[in-house]
């Protein structure tokens, strides 16, 4: 045979679907991008510099890790931006920067690379942060303490730690539509409980993130807020105001549908899903903190391989040999 | 290319080419080239015990055994002289003998077969039909001791972009219909399954066959997903079809066994299905045996460094390295591929993100098979996840977000496991 052209040869297929991790990344920062406005329209500068300092930190503390470890710059991803950009959303604004700084170390650095980067962390890296910040300095997560100086025109008292404190009574001081619309004092990226569903609605369409989760997690929320609501009306709000609150939708669409924290099969998804709303609930109502979203997901976290196990018989199993 | 919908949240839906989508009405004839090379799939990696040599005069249509012991055999699909036999490589390390014929301008054809037929019973030609157009090999059908109880007929593709049993299906119902009793005839088999694409039911309903239609959306026309779509019983993993009695054919070599038959002469062209560049698609009829360079200079296709060429469609064809590797027996398709449409494979680790999972039409664990293979744990892989019940359509590998070459690694664990298997063996 003569000597000739070089072909490119592997291995089959020779198309794709042309989909990519960094293409994944900037839609969940574009569905989450109403939100944030919304946060930095309400609170202004400080919450930008939250915003903008939380996502560049995790982007240098990757950059960081990658540099340290040898690896190839995984920056150029997303997956750091949208790790920074989802804990600024958790934060209230006046965090101060030192904060910013270490919840993006722990997120970046403890909640994924030490596991080995992308895809190989257990926990979602975002709510292992909140959750080492939650524990370790208990007033930067109050948002009644840290928001003590603004006054935006509604009712400046975060709606859960109300419930908790005050009883049920506080319930009539909010409105589904200041929930929807983000009146009520909180994080800065997810009261603005429209532009998370929205966002979320986006990301479902689009194939981005898991529905299962997401419809299931929002299932047991309200499925289990609605028993404790009829099992005693007097001392558990309603469904509706679990479903709005707090870390409820911003843990349904971004924080649960976290991908290597999550299993992958249906009914394990489902089962996931609808435990964590569960927990959530359960946290909020009987146990000691205010919002129970955090450790609810990183709980069901922790049961993701085994709840992965149960899966679908592959095709030709489970037949009886003639 | 087909993309990714914008709004995508299931699995990927890829249709099948229909013949519509083939440029032009005819099946385009390619002139008999001046060199052939034919290719038989050798069992064992060596070139001893030979019954040919380089200088040896061969007939169009001639039967040529291969070893002065066995069963091996090639039909010379043209008249001249040997000049070259070697052995030559193919996928996962397949062994090939290939034999390159200088062709004269004149066929002259070899008339063994035609009295053999026209001699003695049937059976007797049998082994001058071993490999037809578009099956390597219908001894897998013939079962005098044990027949088969269901044929089925496949009249759709191996893969998108295929029109060439799709064409023949249109093109030559009434052959077809012939085709079928001789297939009956010969292999006893009492039910013939004739499986089409609802765009081909009328040609489908002269052909005799029990006739099943099937959308044609990749990957239902492969062999695993008929079994269970049309008999309802799925095959497992640990059977083959023969134990089942099943057996398949293409549709284009039911044709090819009436030709042989009927007219008497050997079937030596194959219909070929070209993808070009641009994704169109032209139908031709070549030589079995004619080199891929001389195919693509009659289309005026032109390839250039860099680019890939593929035996086969985009999502389970097997990648050639050169244009003088002549189309076989088997080849449905060749793609061209331009080079700024080649997708390099990443090497990131999976992140979990389940679109495999939910694209597999046989429901396999891919992500998790994907962590043992990356790291060579094929028997833990085929235990406890199932790697053998895999289809092999390359769906994971097509929608994988890191892109990492699943299939390939899928193909390599298959490859690697009976050889593990035995190496530990041969240690203990």
């Amino acid at each position: 045979m003569d000597s000739q052209k070089l072909f490119v040869s592997s291995h089959a297929p020779y198309w794709h679907n042309m989909s990519s991790l960094s293409s994944k990344s900037y839609n969940i920062m574009l569905a989450a991008l109403p939100a944030v406005i919304m946060g930095i329209y309400q609170y202004g500068p400080p919450a930008l510099g939250v915003v903008a300092l939380s996502v560049s930190m995790a982007m240098i503390w990757e950059l960081i890790m990658n540099t340290v470890m040898k690896r190839p710059v995984s920056i150029g991803d997303g997956n750091a931006a949208v790790i920074g950009l989802l804990l600024s959303m958790l934060l209230p604004a006046t965090t101060p920067w030192w904060t910013v700084v270490i919840g993006t170390f722990l997120a970046v650095v403890v909640g994924k690379q030490i596991y080995g980067g992308i895809g190989c962390n257990p926990l979602n890296p975002t709510l292992v942060s909140i959750a080492i910040i939650t524990l370790s300095w208990k007033g930067l997560l109050d948002f009644d303490e840290t928001l003590v100086n603004y006054d935006l025109g509604f009712y400046m008292v975060y709606p859960l730690a109300a419930l908790k404190h005050l009883g049920t009574s506080v319930v009539s001081n909010y409105s589904v539509g200041d929930f929807l619309m983000g009146q009520y004092a909180g994080a800065i990226g997810s009261t603005f409980g429209l532009g998370l569903i929205i966002g979320g609605i986006y990301l479902i369409l689009r194939g981005m993130i898991r529905w299962e989760i997401s419809i299931a997690f929002l299932a047991g929320v309200f499925l289990t807020a609605f028993l404790f609501n009829i099992s005693d009306s007097e001392k558990y709000a309603g469904p509706l105001f679990h479903l709005l609150t707090g870390y409820t939708l911003i843990g349904a669409f971004f924080l649960a549908t976290e991908d290597s924290s999550s299993p992958v099969n249906f009914v394990p998804m489902l089962i996931y899903g609808a435990c964590a709303g569960f927990l959530t609930v359960l946290i909020r109502n009987i146990g000691a903190f205010v919002d129970g979203t955090v450790f609810a997901i990183l709980i069901m976290n922790v049961a993701n391989p085994l709840l992965d196990k149960i899966r679908p018989k592959p095709l030709g199993k489970g037949i009886k040999h003639a | 290319m087909i993309k990714k919908p914008f709004f995508g949240l299931g699995k990927p839906k890829l249709k099948y080419s229909g013949v519509r989508n083939i440029e032009g009405k005819d099946l385009k004839e390619i002139p008999p080239p001046n060199r052939i090379t034919l290719m038989h799939k050798s069992p064992i990696d060596e070139l001893g015990d030979l019954a040919l040599s380089t200088g040896d005069e061969v007939k169009t249509g001639q039967r040529l055994n291969l070893r002065k012991t066995g069963e091996e055999c090639l039909t010379s699909t043209a008249t001249g002289t040997i000049i070259d036999i070697s052995l030559t490589t193919g996928y996962a390390g397949q062994s090939f003998i290939s034999v390159s014929i200088e062709a004269k301008s004149k066929d002259l054809w070899d008339n063994e077969f035609e009295k053999t037929e026209k001699d003695a019973a049937l059976e007797n030609a049998l082994p001058f039909l071993s490999s037809l157009p578009g099956i390597s090999d219908l001894s897998s059908l013939i079962k005098i001791d044990n027949p088969l109880n269901t044929i089925i007929i496949n009249g759709l593709d191996q893969d998108l972009l295929i029109a060439t049993n799709q064409i023949i299906v249109k093109t030559e119902a009434e052959n077809l219909a012939e085709g079928i009793e001789f297939l009956k005839k010969i292999t006893g088999v009492k039910r013939v399954i004739f499986v089409v694409p609802p765009s081909l039911i009328p040609e489908a309903n002269k052909s005799g066959a029990e006739v099943k239609v099937i959308e044609p959306l990749y990957p239902d026309a492969t062999p695993e997903l008929l079994i269970k779509e049309i008999l309802g019983n799925p095959v497992s993993p640990s059977q083959s079809f023969e134990d089942l009695g099943i057996g398949f054919i293409s549709a284009e070599a039911v044709v090819a066994l009436r030709t042989a038959v009927v007219e008497g002469k050997m079937p030596v062209t194959k219909v070929v299905t070209v993808i070009d560049k641009d994704n169109r698609l032209t139908a031709i009829r070549a030589r079995i045996g004619t080199p891929v360079s001389d195919i693509l200079n009659a289309l005026n296709i032109d390839v250039s460094e860099g680019d890939r060429l593929v035996f086969g469609g985009p999502m389970s064809g097997r990648g050639i390295y050169s244009v003088d590797m002549p189309i076989l027996t088997d080849t449905d398709a060749i793609m061209v591929q331009d080079k700024d449409q080649v997708i390099p494979v990443g090497n990131d680790p999976c992140i979990n993100c389940g679109e495999c999972v939910r694209a597999c039409p046989a429901k396999l664990p891919v992500n998790m098979l994907i962590r043992l293979l990356e790291n060579g744990l094929y028997e833990e892989a085929a235990q406890e996840y199932d790697l053998l019940s895999c289809v092999e359509c390359g769906l994971c590998s097509y929608v994988c977000v890191m892109r990492i070459p699943i299939f390939h690694y899928i193909m390599l664990g298959k490859h690697e496991l009976p050889l593990t298997g035995s190496l530990e063996e041969s240690n203990g």
